[in-house]
């Protein structure tokens, strides 16, 4: 773009201005997006003059992949659509698995109650009331087997969210597939197995980070060989911004967690081109439409660069950061619940406009229990409105080349570009970890959110305006059975009297030589499995070998 | 000068989402409330022995996991058993309203749902300090 042009473009863009500030007035409002960051009036070309279309934009399928991982993004394949479900015992997620597939769903998305994810039995005191409340109960395999039973694992792929214990999860999943008679190299799915997120979002650690790396290198190493189309690590920002971060937080933190498994990867010996094209991520989609648009654009662009230049991979596929989105959560309010139709309607317009492959709408009710029936059916309704009836899904990333578009991209890149450094100064992901780095910071957000909400620096609808007099809450609620504690211990108790105990202990003892001897442990978690050895019983082995984390405290 | 109000604010059982906890925790100390975190997967024995050792007049608990049926009525009943009925057992998270009614029916205190504000938790703690500690 010639100097002259941009000189005009600057030179009226200042009389406009005189005129706009002569003949009208502002509203007495902060125009700043959900992350605090300051937005300009109008947007002209020399906000963007420093994109460069072929270095920076690009075409769709073509590295640096801003406008999208595939060539024909939605003209080709719509996204998946990925609802998360799970409550209860195995056999009621069965059936709502078989209910989400009757109607549309493409596959399949296992929520895990919280005594699942962090490796304890449900007889366990610590799972006392918790046992199938926030996700579906699974202690063995057997639970396993009923989860998915009637759904062929050949045709079907299932994303898993589980972090700590993933590896063993992913190990239950080959087996049961191999009942079913399909072999792992058929297997396609995602495991979350993204630890580092916990440690400064999420919460649900077991062990200390070093050996919960090894862990997951584990599993990259064991799927590379024997599962090739299954997804290994799902690195994700949407605890990260649930957890209170902003936009570019987000960003930079999630990426950040990724190239860490890539050196981690890299230091065991793998080849980048024969793991990374198996990474995925996952962001949240919160309420503020551009913002996110330019935070996934940016995404793509950052690690296609940093993985090809920094990092050496020569295969294109190293190169895509593929991704799932999820709405905010944090964004819907419990007064009017209605109204989080609407929000979560625009949330995911905005990760569609972003180019993920797969989605997830919250449901209406979220913010006071887990989804029901009725509520959820309307958050995948939600999806396919967007797919068959809106129309954004003609043109692919259709928001490139916007003088606004394009400048909040490459700042968000900038911003990103400057945490990584900071990151790096720290000493890396794990130092700044337990140096409380990420906690700090997203608490400090999180804490500056609720001030504006509270000041009305930020409004709220339904929460800190137009409020209701009087508001009942007049919705369903999903609410699990009590009895489902003391089935599932019952149904725990049942398995083992009826396993063989002496594979159970030959099983685990394997496992904890294998935790001292540095060998793989996926092929002892798959053993433990097969003898039906609990989850509770494998992670307390390793909680002996590898110990317990201990979080520093910051608020 | 007037005594601080002594607040514990706890996680119980397994849940992680700890954003809530932390963000009335630092509210409550720039309110100029005495703050202990109890950090994450603490067990009821352990929040109330923590609420024991500490000397405080108020335990905020934060449950996000659906676990509050189970969680704030064993919590109280330790906390009768160590004698503690001058301590305030509040709290707040994912607690469908029927539910934050019926435990209140039991002795809990008033229990605060998404959307509410620092300012009307410290009003209601001060106010139930002034009332019922001497």
């Amino acid at each position: 773009m010639n100097n002259g042009y941009l000189d005009k473009v600057i030179a009226q863009k200042k009389q406009w201005r005189e005129a706009k500030q002569q003949k009208t007035r502002d509203r007495d409002a902060k125009f700043v997006t959900v992350s605090s960051e300051p937005i300009k009036d109008l947007y002209t070309p020399d906000d963007s003059q420093d994109v460069d279309f072929f270095e920076d934009i690009g075409f769709p399928g073509e590295f640096p992949y801003t406008r999208g991982i595939h060539h024909n993004m939605y003209r080709g394949r719509l996204w998946t659509m990925r609802q998360f479900a799970g409550f209860g015992m195995a056999k009621d997620t069965n059936e709502r698995f078989k209910y989400l597939l009757e109607h549309g769903q493409d596959g399949l998305s296992v929520a895990f109650d919280l005594p699942t994810l962090m490796g304890v039995d449900s007889d366990d005191p610590k799972s006392e009331g918790e046992v199938g409340t926030c996700g579906v109960a699974i202690d063995s395999l057997a639970d396993m087997e009923v989860l998915f039973e009637g759904i062929p694992l050949d045709k079907i792929s299932t994303s898993m969210t589980i972090n700590s214990p993933a590896a063993i999860l992913l190990a239950f999943y080959i087996c049961v597939a191999e009942k079913q008679g399909v072999p792992q190299e058929k297997l396609r799915g995602t495991l979350q197995n993204d630890i580092l997120k916990e440690y400064t979002a999420q919460k649900e650690f077991i062990f200390p980070p070093e050996p919960s790396m090894r862990i997951i290198v584990d599993s990259v190493e064991y799927c590379t060989k024997h599962v090739p189309m299954w997804n290994t690590i799902s690195i994700s920002g949407y605890h990260i911004r649930e957890a209170g971060s902003t936009a570019v937080q987000e960003l930079a933190f999630t990426l950040a967690d990724g190239f860490a498994y890539v050196e981690a990867c890299i230091e065991r010996g793998l080849d980048i081109d024969e793991f990374a094209p198996r990474f995925s991520h996952f962001f949240n989609s919160h309420i503020d439409f551009f913002e996110e648009i330019a935070k996934f654009r940016a995404a793509r662009r950052i690690y296609a660069k940093r993985m090809r230049y920094k990092y050496g991979a020569k295969n294109e596929k190293s190169w895509k950061l593929r991704f799932h989105t999820q709405t905010a959560g944090c964004s819907l309010t419990g007064q009017q619940p209605e109204n989080n139709i609407i929000r979560t309607a625009f949330e995911a317009m905005a990760g569609v406009l972003g180019g993920t492959q797969s989605l997830h709408t919250n449901s209406l009710d979220e913010t006071w229990a887990l989804p029901s029936e009725y509520a959820a059916k309307i958050a995948l309704r939600t999806q396919q409105i967007i797919a068959y009836e809106t129309g954004v899904v003609n043109t692919i990333d259709p928001f490139a080349g916007s003088y606004f578009m394009e400048s909040l991209t490459n700042k968000m890149e900038q911003e990103a570009e400057e945490y990584f450094e900071r990151i790096d100064a720290l000493g890396g992901v794990i130092p700044a970890i337990e140096k409380g780095f990420f906690q700090r910071d997203i608490a400090k957000a999180a804490r500056k959110y609720q001030d504006e909400i509270e000041a009305k620096d930020r409004l709220i609808v339904g929460v800190n305006s137009h409020k209701e007099k009087d508001e009942k809450l007049d919705i369903p609620i999903l609410r699990i059975d009590e009895k489902v504690t003391k089935e599932q211990i019952d149904s725990l108790n049942k398995m083992k009297t009826g396993r063989n105990q002496v594979s159970v202990d030959e099983s685990l003892n394997q496992l904890r030589e294998a935790a001292r001897d540095g060998s793989n442990l996926m092929p002892r978690f798959i053993e433990c499995a097969k003898a039906y050895a609990t989850i509770g019983e494998m992670i307390d082995v390793l909680k002996v070998e590898f110990g317990v984390y201990k979080e520093p405290i910051i608020f | 000068m007037e005594k601080k109000i002594r607040v514990l604010v706890g996680k119980a059982g397994l849940d992680g989402h700890d954003r809530g906890a932390k963000v009335i925790a630092s509210a409550l100390r720039d309110a100029g409330f005495e703050v202990i975190y109890s950090g994450l997967h603490q067990t009821p024995e352990m929040i109330v022995e923590a609420a024991l050792q500490e000397d405080v007049d108020v335990i905020g608990l934060s449950i996000l996991s659906g676990a509050h049926m189970t969680l704030f009525p064993k919590i109280k009943k330790l906390m009768e058993e160590k004698g503690m009925n001058d301590v305030l057992l509040t709290g707040g998270g994912i607690i469908p309203p029927d539910d934050a009614k019926a435990l209140e029916e039991q002795g809990t205190g008033k229990l605060f749902g998404p959307g509410s504000e620092s300012g009307e938790i410290i009003a209601y703690i001060k106010d139930w300090v002034a009332k019922n500690r001497s």
